[in-house]
């Protein structure tokens, strides 16, 4: 937290002495050679480094695939960890170029000078109990009483008081200001349960001392939209990141995929010929190469890939695709066209 | 500058000319930074502007919610952003109060322990400070934190340490006295039994040249001091009652609720402090010449007496100073609470509002003013007393 308050520090420092013209974002990352991504400190499935100290993801493939679109090549990432509290302001004080860390799209915050891309994972927030044969918790309406661990600077903190508050029921709330800090805490047995999006709880449940000791609870209290935030000043910028989302989602609906794309560039479809740049100046009119999409299929993957590889069954998380199934098979994941 | 020797008149023409310069460098260096301070805040004003970032304060007014679970003041999710903001100041006061009164004290005694002659004594200090002065502060903090953690029962098998005190993860929990409306009188009487106790002990030392108090005055003492509240709350029928701690489902409910942050956060904060505090004061009592201590020796007077009465006082006039910048670095230091969840201001008002209120800029501005606020009135306290002292002649 005094790492944030430096940021914070910093940003504010950074508001005063900006330059007052701003060239646009995209030049700004193509003349550094390296885009700025914001990320977490470490939510395994969506931004963590590996053992090598790479960064890997579901949301770190956001950031490998707008540099593959602009720079050919996923690695011209240069990663910033932020915690809640300081992930707008860094993205504000001009810090990163991108924000890209399971971060809600909420009115407040796009009040507050930030614009959301897209939504990349429909989350929503839930709770994580140690099990107890002694004391049985079968829904979140059991934990009269409970101290409930969080951390500061979430919509978690809000959507909390929300809902106990609603149903009259008294909790103890214990507020920390970093992930690890949170975690630790629960785990230790200081709080009887951790809330957070429910992506998470099964993500920070692999880091708990005994994972299958602690379930998550079926209620779901809030909407959680995650997706990727950009400054609002910079509207090019913000459609290069928003239609890099629709990209990789429209590609998995054509069935396009990091395997498949050299033959499908000799597809007679015209929706995935326009996708991949073969047919049409799409790509060139966003500032980056034609065949962005190209690069971004064969560094990244589509949607489904990155989502299964990260999250679902090629991941020790195991999620489904529930809400984030494409639209044709239930979910919610759709991609306006590319015409 | 009373003495009118007229051999020193040419000097003090000198220092009447001085304060006039010296004060159009102040003006000047004051109007400068003035200007730069302004400049940067119009161009950040610009810039917010610019990108679409909220400005004002009217979020002071709205209802924060969000939960605080330690405030000595009555908060709930619906009280405002501001009233937000003052349960976290009143934390950050509280707890750095609290360190700083444990760890001057504590300070003395290891720094003068490094210069003991007993070689165990000043080893211990010695390895007090170094351990605790060359291991990074948040470690500590969350060692203590996690220390603590662990080794206590959990929130059903709390171990009850007396009647009425129930010891678990959450923490310590004593029965909580709710005084009623005679309270006031039982109070009335308490202090000035308290005040009785105090003549009568002062009275006895008069008496006794020696310093040691006769054991009959004890006794008078300590009846002065007990007699009045009780006697009192007979009267008014007893108007103190006690809301005992309960265990429930989760948790301990009722009572007074000592929290493992807060204990956490005082006992490392309390700890580290310590350690710089005792290398000034070992840095002061060095500062005194020899041969103030070989006078005293050669006077009869004991070590301990040569401490308390030669060299100590002496001492103070180096100690002070620095002493103070220790104080305000504990003040800021607390600011490392957040990370073992005590809600101190840095915890709660950028911490927890920023993502209220979307203001990013103005919260962060109002906590660093009140860091400096807090920081620079700890020296003034501090420097005025230091100065009392100076007048009294280093005593
Ligand atoms: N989606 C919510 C919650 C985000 C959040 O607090 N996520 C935590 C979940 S563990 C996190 O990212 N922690 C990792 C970190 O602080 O680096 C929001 O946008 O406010």
């Amino acid at each position: 937290m005094k790492a944030s308050i430096a940021a914070a520090l910093g940003a504010g420092i950074a508001l005063a002495a900006a330059g007052a013209a701003r060239a646009g974002t995209l030049d700004t990352v193509k003349k550094n050679g390296v885009l700025r991504c914001g990320v977490t400190t470490g939510l395994i499935g969506f931004s963590q480094p590996d053992s090598s100290g790479a960064w890997k993801g579901f949301d770190v493939d956001l950031c490998r695939a707008l540099a593959s679109a602009i720079f050919d090549d996923p690695t011209k990432v240069k990663y910033v960890p932020t915690t809640p509290v300081d992930r707008m302001t860094v993205l504000l004080a001009g810090d990163i170029d991108v924000l890209s860390r399971v971060t809600t799209v909420t009115l407040s915050r796009e009040e507050g000078g930030l614009m959301f891309a897209g939504v990349n994972y429909y989350d929503g927030q839930g709770f994580i109990v140690r099990k107890d044969p002694k004391h049985e918790v079968k829904s979140a309406l059991d934990l009269g009483g409970a101290s409930i661990c969080v951390q500061a600077g979430s919509t978690t903190q809000g959507n909390l008081v929300d809902y106990f508050g609603s149903h009259g029921i008294k909790v103890d709330v214990v507020t920390f200001g970093t992930a690890p800090e949170t975690l630790a805490a629960y785990d230790s047995g200081r709080c009887d349960v951790y809330t957070t999006d429910a992506s998470a709880l099964y993500s920070q449940r692999l880091k708990m001392k005994d994972p299958a000791a602690n379930v998550v609870l079926p209620e779901i209290i809030s909407k959680e939209p995650l997706g990727p935030a950009v400054r609002k000043d910079d509207v090019a910028w913000f459609q290069l990141v928003s239609w890099t989302l629709h990209a990789m989602v429209d590609a998995e609906e054509l069935g396009v995929t990091s395997k498949n794309v050299d033959e499908k560039l000799k597809s007679n479809d015209p929706a995935t010929l326009r996708l991949l740049g073969v047919k049409g100046d799409l790509g060139t009119k966003l500032g980056v190469s034609n065949d962005w999409v190209v690069r971004i299929l064969k560094h990244v993957g589509n949607y489904g890939e990155s989502f299964e590889a990260n999250l679902g069954s090629g991941s020790p998380l195991k999620i489904a695709r529930g809400l984030n199934a494409l639209w044709t098979k239930g979910g919610l994941q759709y991609s306006p066209p590319f015409e | 500058m009373t003495a009118a020797s007229p051999g020193l008149a040419p000097v003090r023409g000198a220092r009447r000319a001085r304060p006039a310069r010296d004060l159009a460098i102040q003006a000047a260096l004051i109007l400068a930074i003035g200007a730069a301070l302004a400049f940067l805040s119009l161009t950040a004003y610009r810039h917010m502007v610019a990108r679409g970032i909220p400005l004002g304060f009217s979020f002071w007014n709205q209802p924060a919610g969000f939960a605080i679970d330690q405030s000595l003041i009555s908060y709930g999710p619906s009280s405002t952003v501001g009233r937000a903001f003052l349960v976290g100041l009143i934390n950050t006061l509280i707890v750095s109060a609290l360190a700083i009164a444990i760890s001057v004290p504590l300070g003395f005694v290891v720094g003068a322990a490094r210069l003991s002659p007993n070689w165990i004594v000043a080893r211990v200090a010695a390895v007090w400070v170094e351990g605790l002065r060359n291991t990074p502060l948040l470690l500590q903090l969350l060692f203590w934190y996690n220390a603590v953690l662990r080794q206590l029962p959990s929130a059903r098998d709390s171990i009850a340490l007396w009647p009425g005190a129930l010891l678990n993860q959450r923490g310590l929990y004593l029965p909580r006295p709710v005084p009623a409306g005679g309270f006031i009188f039982v109070a009335a009487a308490a202090i000035a039994g308290l005040f009785a106790a105090l003549a009568i002990v002062a009275r006895a030392r008069r008496v006794d040249r020696d310093g040691r108090l006769a054991t009959g005055a004890i006794t008078y003492a300590l009846a002065a001091l007990v007699a009045p509240p009780i006697v009192a709350s007979a009267l008014s029928g007893a108007p103190l009652t006690f809301d005992w701690p309960a265990p429930g489902g989760f948790n301990v409910s009722g009572g007074l609720h000592l929290f493992p942050e807060f204990v956490a956060l005082l006992f490392g904060l309390s700890l580290y402090s310590s350690s710089y505090m005792a290398e000034v004061v070992r840095g002061g009592l060095q500062a005194v010449p020899k041969g103030q201590r070989e006078a005293a020796s050669a006077l009869g007077l004991a070590r301990r007496q040569t401490l308390l009465l030669v060299t100590g006082p002496q001492a103070m006039r180096a100690i002070l100073p620095p002493l103070t910048s220790q104080c305000v670095n504990v003040v800021k230091n607390s600011s490392l609470a957040v990370f073992i969840g005590y809600p101190d201001l840095v915890a709660v008002f950028p911490g927890s509002t920023i993502e209220r209120t979307q203001a990013a800029v103005q919260v962060m501005a109002i906590t660093l003013g009140v860091y400096l606020v807090l920081s620079v009135s700890t020296s003034a306290l501090i420097g005025l007393y230091d100065r009392r002292q100076m007048s009294r002649g280093g005593r």
